[in-house]
């Protein structure tokens, strides 16, 4: 169940948009938890296949744009 | 190779003699443009002229193994290369801010050799196929003014302009710049996508710290070969520091890497009383226990237990009768003061940061202050939309390692007399700190 996706698809977000409190959460506990602040930490490795369309619905649900769903690595650290 | 030479110690005059392996490069030449040829010729723009010539002073570049003096440590090369290989005809950023107030290095390169720094820049656009230079630098000085009159004096293939940034530590950073320019805005912004993608008015944008502009007009001068008479194999050439603390001749020095932090403190005259610890790579950096740390042979590679970088060159010697962690706590507390409050963790988590840092230096810890601190570093770091947040963790989490004794005994009750003593680490003052981001 875990294999991931064959696009190397990943869930991100950007923090600036983020204004937290947490409809990710709720949607996609697999990936998003939330810090004492109330704003998520996503796990941001490659989605297994089976968690890509609860991704994109959480997505869509985000209120300010914040997430997205794609092969890029906003970070190279 | 460890040569180290103050920048007083001028050898002026030499025209093309610099071809061996001795110090300083950077700080040989001249303020004013004559002086300046005389020491280190003409831009060597003919040699690398047409396509064929610009894609061979990348490779030069990349063969000399040039890496950015900025802070990362990136290799330029490779910078380059991406830029280059854009759709759009790239920009060019000299990133001259130098907002780490540990560091002077950018300032007196600025000052003792425009010049350099300036056909450093003309070069970098051609090797990239840019035709304009933004020059930034921190507002409320006298540096963009007497940049641009040097400017004046030169006759170059690109368009200049100078862009006076806000006095603000993260308007410097990258992205900010581009925003600045773009928008008038100097906040970092969000990655996809970066200034090497889509910068500048939607072009590739190359964006390199001043002193890394310097090491391109030498490496074009003098080939890959000579840059590589000093320093390590993984970061060759000579670098900037700013040594300041309790040293005898706080000054920036021009040191190759590979030298040993203990070196550098020699070389700035020795400790003026015991050294308990030295702060290396500004505040984004890592404390370094001594005389532990004395052997740490300084690079822009992480080395040593705490992941030590030379970054921005800044290196603060502290007393052993100073306290590391009140000193890091004011520290933090400034840098969570200059977050550009957009993201979450960074605006809410600085502070709880410096805060729970206080309470440790100050005698107000228990064992959940310090259990708080280090899982609120951990939710931290790496969260933030530019590396803000991570370098002022980076910073705490060594602090807590290197003075991990002081720890225990502040949390034992006892503050030590260290807290009350007079601040080592410089801090800018209130009046040159920008609130506006504009
Ligand atoms: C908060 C923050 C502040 C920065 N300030 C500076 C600065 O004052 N000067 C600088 O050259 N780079 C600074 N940088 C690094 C730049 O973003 C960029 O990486 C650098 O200018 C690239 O040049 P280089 O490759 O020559 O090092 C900063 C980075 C961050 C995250
Ligand atoms: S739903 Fe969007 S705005 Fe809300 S916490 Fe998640 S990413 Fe942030
Ligand atoms: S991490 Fe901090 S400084 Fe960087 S963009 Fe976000 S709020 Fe601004």
């Amino acid at each position: 169940m875990t294999a991931p996706n064959p696009e190397g698809l990943r869930l991100q977000v950007d923090m600036i948009k983020c204004v937290g409190h947490a409809s990710c959460f709720e949607l996609l506990p697999e990936r998003v938890s939330l810090d004492e602040w109330g704003f998520p930490i996503i796990e941001t490795d490659p989605l297994p296949q089976h968690l890509v369309a609860h991704a994109r619905r959480a997505v869509a649900a985000c209120p300010t744009l914040a997430l997205r769903v794609d092969g890029k690595v906003a970070r190279v650290r | 190779m460890t040569i180290m030479l103050e920048r007083g110690a001028r050898q002026g005059g030499q025209g093309r003699q610099r071809r061996q392996g001795t110090l300083p490069r950077l700080l040989a030449g001249g303020r004013k443009l004559p002086e300046h040829r005389a020491t280190y010729g003409q831009i060597p723009l003919r040699r690398f002229a047409g396509e064929d010539g610009r894609r061979m002073l990348v490779r030069a570049i990349t063969e000399a193994g040039l890496r950015g003096r900025g802070g990362a440590g990136f290799p330029t090369g490779r910078k380059m290369t991406s830029v280059a290989a854009g759709a759009k005809r790239p920009v060019v950023i000299a990133n001259g801010c130098e907002s780490e107030p540990a560091s002077r290095k950018d300032k007196m390169l600025m000052a003792c050799a425009p010049h350099l720094v300036l056909d450093g820049a003309v070069l970098a656009a051609h090797a990239v196929g840019a035709d304009r230079v933004y020059v930034c630098v921190e507002r409320g000085t006298s540096i963009a003014d007497r940049l641009e009159r040097e400017i004046a004096h030169r006759d170059d293939p690109v368009r200049w302009k100078l862009v006076r940034v806000p006095r603000r530590y993260v308007s410097s950073e990258e992205s900010a710049l581009v925003h600045l320019i773009n928008d008038g805005d100097g906040r970092p912004m969000a990655a996809p996508p970066r200034p090497f993608e889509k910068g500048v008015a939607g072009r590739p944008t190359l964006v390199d710290n001043v002193e890394t502009l310097a090491h391109v007009a030498l490496i074009a001068g003098y080939g890959p070969g000579w840059f590589r008479e000093v320093g390590t194999r993984n970061d060759p050439g000579s670098t900037l520091v700013t040594v300041g603390g309790a040293v005898a001749r706080p000054n920036v020095y021009e040191i190759a890497p590979g030298m040993r932090l203990g070196e550098v403190i020699e070389a700035a005259g020795g400790a003026v009383e015991p050294i308990g610890a030295v702060l290396v790579g500004g505040y984004f950096g890592t404390w370094v226990p001594m005389p532990d740390g004395w052997g740490l042979p300084l690079s822009h590679d992480r080395t040593g237990p705490l992941g030590t970088s030379l970054g921005s060159g800044g290196i603060v010697a502290l007393p052993a009768q100073s306290c590391g962690l009140a000193e890091t706590a004011r520290v933090v507390r400034y840098l969570a003061e200059e977050s550009a409050q957009q993201c979450g963790p960074c605006m809410f988590g600085l502070p709880a940061i410096a805060t729970d840092l206080a309470a440790v230096a100050y005698g107000r810890c228990d064992p959940a202050t310090r259990q708080r601190l280090t899982r609120r570093m951990a939710q931290v770091k790496g969260r933030g939309a530019c590396r803000h947040p991570d370098g002022a963790t980076r910073l705490a989490t060594s602090a807590l390692a290197t003075f991990a004794d002081d720890v225990e005994t502040h949390m034992d009750g006892w503050t030590c007399t260290g807290v009350s003593r007079d601040p080592v680490l410089p801090l800018p003052d209130r009046r040159h700190r920008d609130r506006s981001w504009k």
